[in-house]
């Protein structure tokens, strides 16, 4: 049964606010693929080219022929709790604060045992399991057996949740709600159950179609934020800092077309300065604070969502400009996810292909509605990932960039305008 | 000195501060009304401050940057003794000169920029035209060559050089939206008529035309014949313009120096500046 999470009780100005605490986080270089798998939600083990045989733990090479030919394959985590136990003792702090610990050791069909997490819903062994890869709050993968049926979620465990920033009763700032997509966002995180949204609004004297109706949402609150603006930054964290647990930055802008169409810099600068600059003031500004409350109770700091894109990944010369303001700000998330991962907050970006908004106009469709990049961020939190890649083009670039980079790149580079 | 005598109407009400008209004082004798002290200062510049709206085109157009102030040091590492910033922003943002190499109509004058526009002309008289009555009444009040002539009726003929300001008090909007005051059929603010603008060019040669609004041309301004007409016809004849300005209710109809030095820039624009006048005492 889904757990309902209740409105945090309000904190106790008296008590200290605690410090994080993180599971073990030291993984050996090939064990870390299995983390590079979890942070885009899947679950891959090694498996030997020569003699099939499935890997676990990570190793370098297999342990039935010896072979050193390894790959990561996609698993569909099946199989059998054989026993579990739970933990009243622990020598690390994470556990020690969160005894009692149910794990379980699970017999994969595919050949291999694994100690895992035993989700709560899943009965007594011996019985059927699926192994999911979750990132833990140190953002390594772990390991949870949940019921082979029902499909429960991760965060209907309580001790599990904490592996997700589930968006229900938490305050959330939400950076642009000027945008097709901030609004969207916003709508989602509500139906989703957030406690309350903050809604970013810059240039106030220009009107956005739908967002006076975004101010009817009983969570919705409308805070002047320009990510251009330090000031506007600084002041909005001196104000909400110290209460958000969320920050999604949906500040995005999309103007210049590829490095012909446009004379001069001053476009550039512009998509520069909230894509890129926009991210690194908001961090500078808010990430002191978001460290600071990781572990503020059930009220504490859990995620910090960027909306880029696929353009990132490989510029797209048509949008050639815009693909690399969204690079430079994929290569600085990287910096805020190294600089908030000690204290266990997520930081999880999605790199969407084209969306269906004006600046896309002329891209042909499959083109992702802003309401269904706003469901992939939702789950997106209500899992446990790291790199959300939502729709069919953003899928095919990925899976593309994985294969070949500079496959990719001239690929995007024979278009024909 | 042309010695103009002050011109009372009967119209007047003498706690108003504009119904007194006498001329401004030449350079002439600039230096001894300053040394007489015989004079007050009025600001007429808004604070340069990141919140304050620039002008609103079309997203595919360039765009005028807003100020905007990054903190290069405060007494702290990054430089222990001293607190500076870096800025940056648009020529056109804030309290701004209009130089006449901002239209297309003034490209090809000569010292059409603000690094060569003639030094003399950073000190001119000012005629305030009082439109705030009709302003508040109807946001996209224009005003005419007709309401002009009228106030040179009430006061005296605008004398060759000198800026005609048109006081709307805008400028006392403090909430941004209301300043610009856009709708889905753009902005609604006050301006002059293209026929105005053409009698202050050719029947008076003003020295140029200030607003309190965002732009020296009314907010619908876009669909005038010419479009932009104070622009066009003020710049193609040489002609400045100054917008965004403040305090002009404390101004009198006439008598007051504008000092409006914009930035030497190469090539420049136009600048954001500091305006004040000097008001003789009456
Ligand atoms: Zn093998
Ligand atoms: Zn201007």
């Amino acid at each position: 049964m889904a757990q309902v999470v209740k409105r945090p009780k309000r904190k106790n100005p008296v008590e200290r606010t605690r410090l994080p605490t993180l599971p073990p986080a030291t993984r050996s270089r090939v064990a870390l693929g299995l983390t590079a798998a979890a942070a885009r939600g899947r679950f891959e083990l090694q498996v030997c080219r020569d003699c099939g045989a499935v890997q676990y733990p990570p190793r370098e090479v297999c342990r039935i022929c010896l072979s050193q030919r390894l790959f990561w394959r996609r698993q569909d985590g099946m199989g059998e709790l054989i026993s579990d136990t739970t933990l009243h003792a622990a020598q690390e702090l994470f556990f020690r604060e969160r005894l009692p610990w149910r794990i379980g050791d699970v017999r994969l069909d595919s050949g291999v045992n694994v100690i895992a997490y035993v989700h709560h819903n899943v009965g007594a062994p011996p019985c059927r399991i699926r192994i999911e890869a979750a990132l833990d709050r140190s953002g390594q993968a772990a390991l949870v057996a949940m019921p082979e049926r029902g499909r429960p979620a991760l965060s209907d465990d309580p001790k599990l949740r904490e592996m997700t920033c589930n968006p229900r009763a938490r305050k959330i700032l939400v950076t642009d709600g000027k945008s097709a997509v901030g609004q969207a966002v916003a709508r989602a995180l509500a139906a989703a159950g957030a406690d309350l949204i903050w809604i970013g609004m810059a240039e106030p004297w220009k009107k956005s179609a739908g967002f006076d109706a975004l101010r009817e949402l009983p969570q919705a609150k409308v805070v002047p934020l320009d990510v251009t603006d330090s000031r506007s930054v600084r002041e909005l964290a001196g104000e909400i800092g110290g209460k958000v647990d969320i920050l999604v930055n949906t500040s995005d802008c999309h103007r210049a077309f590829s490095l012909a169409a446009r004379r001069g810099v001053e476009t550039a600068q512009l998509e520069m300065d909230v894509n890129y600059f926009g991210l690194l003031r908001l961090a500078q500004e808010f990430a002191p604070t978001l460290k600071a409350r990781a572990a503020d109770g059930d009220a504490n700091a859990i995620a910090w969502v960027n909306v880029l894109s696929v353009f990132a990944l490989s510029n797209y010369p048509p949008h050639g400009t815009y693909s690399a303001s969204k690079a430079a700000a994929w290569s600085l998330s990287q910096n805020l996810r190294a600089d908030l991962r000690p204290a266990g907050v997520r930081v999880i970006n999605l790199f969407p292909g084209p969306v269906d908004d004006e600046w896309d106009q002329l891209e042909m469709p499959p083109k992702l509605s802003p309401a269904a990049l706003a469901a992939a961020l939702v789950q997106s939190l209500q899992g446990s990932v790291e790199d959300v890649y939502p729709g069919d083009v953003a899928q095919d670039w990925l899976a593309r960039n994985l294969e070949s980079p500079k496959t990719l790149e001239r690929e995007l580079g024979e278009f024909d305008r | 000195m042309k010695t103009t005598k002050t011109k009372l109407t009967r119209r007047k009400s003498a706690a108003k501060a504009n119904v007194r008209t006498p001329a401004a004082p030449t350079r002439g004798d600039l230096g001894a009304l300053l040394v007489s002290g015989n004079f007050r200062l009025v600001d007429l510049t808004q604070t340069l401050s990141p919140d304050f709206p620039t002008i609103v085109l079309p997203p595919e157009f360039g765009q005028c940057r807003p100020f905007r102030m990054e903190e290069v040091s405060r007494y702290d590492e990054r430089g222990p003794g001293w607190y500076w910033n870096n800025v940056s922003f648009g020529e056109h943002s804030g309290t701004h000169f209009d130089a006449p190499i901002h239209w297309i109509s003034g490209r090809d004058l000569p010292n059409n920029s603000v690094d060569t526009l003639p030094i003399a002309h950073f000190i001119a008289p000012a005629c305030v035209i009082d439109c705030s009555a009709q302003a508040k009444a109807d946001a996209d009040f224009l005003l005419t060559a007709a309401l002009v002539k009228r106030w040179e009726q009430r006061h005296s003929r605008i004398p060759a050089g000198a800026w005609v300001l048109m006081r709307t008090d805008w400028s006392k909007r403090n909430d941004p939206v209301a300043y610009q005051n856009l709708d889905d059929t753009g902005q609604h603010t006050p301006g002059p008529d293209p026929d105005c603008v053409r009698f202050l060019v050719n029947e008076r040669d003003v020295l140029g035309f200030g607003t309190e609004t965002i732009g020296t041309d009314a907010g619908q301004a876009a669909h005038f014949a010419p479009p932009y007409p104070c622009h066009y016809y003020m710049h193609g004849a040489g002609k400045y313009g100054l917008q965004c300005l403040c305090n002009l209710d404390l101004l009198p109809a006439t008598g007051a120096l504008i000092v409006a030095a914009p930035l030497k820039i190469l090539q420049g624009s136009g600048s954001p500046l500091r305006v004040f006048a000097i008001v003789p005492a009456e």
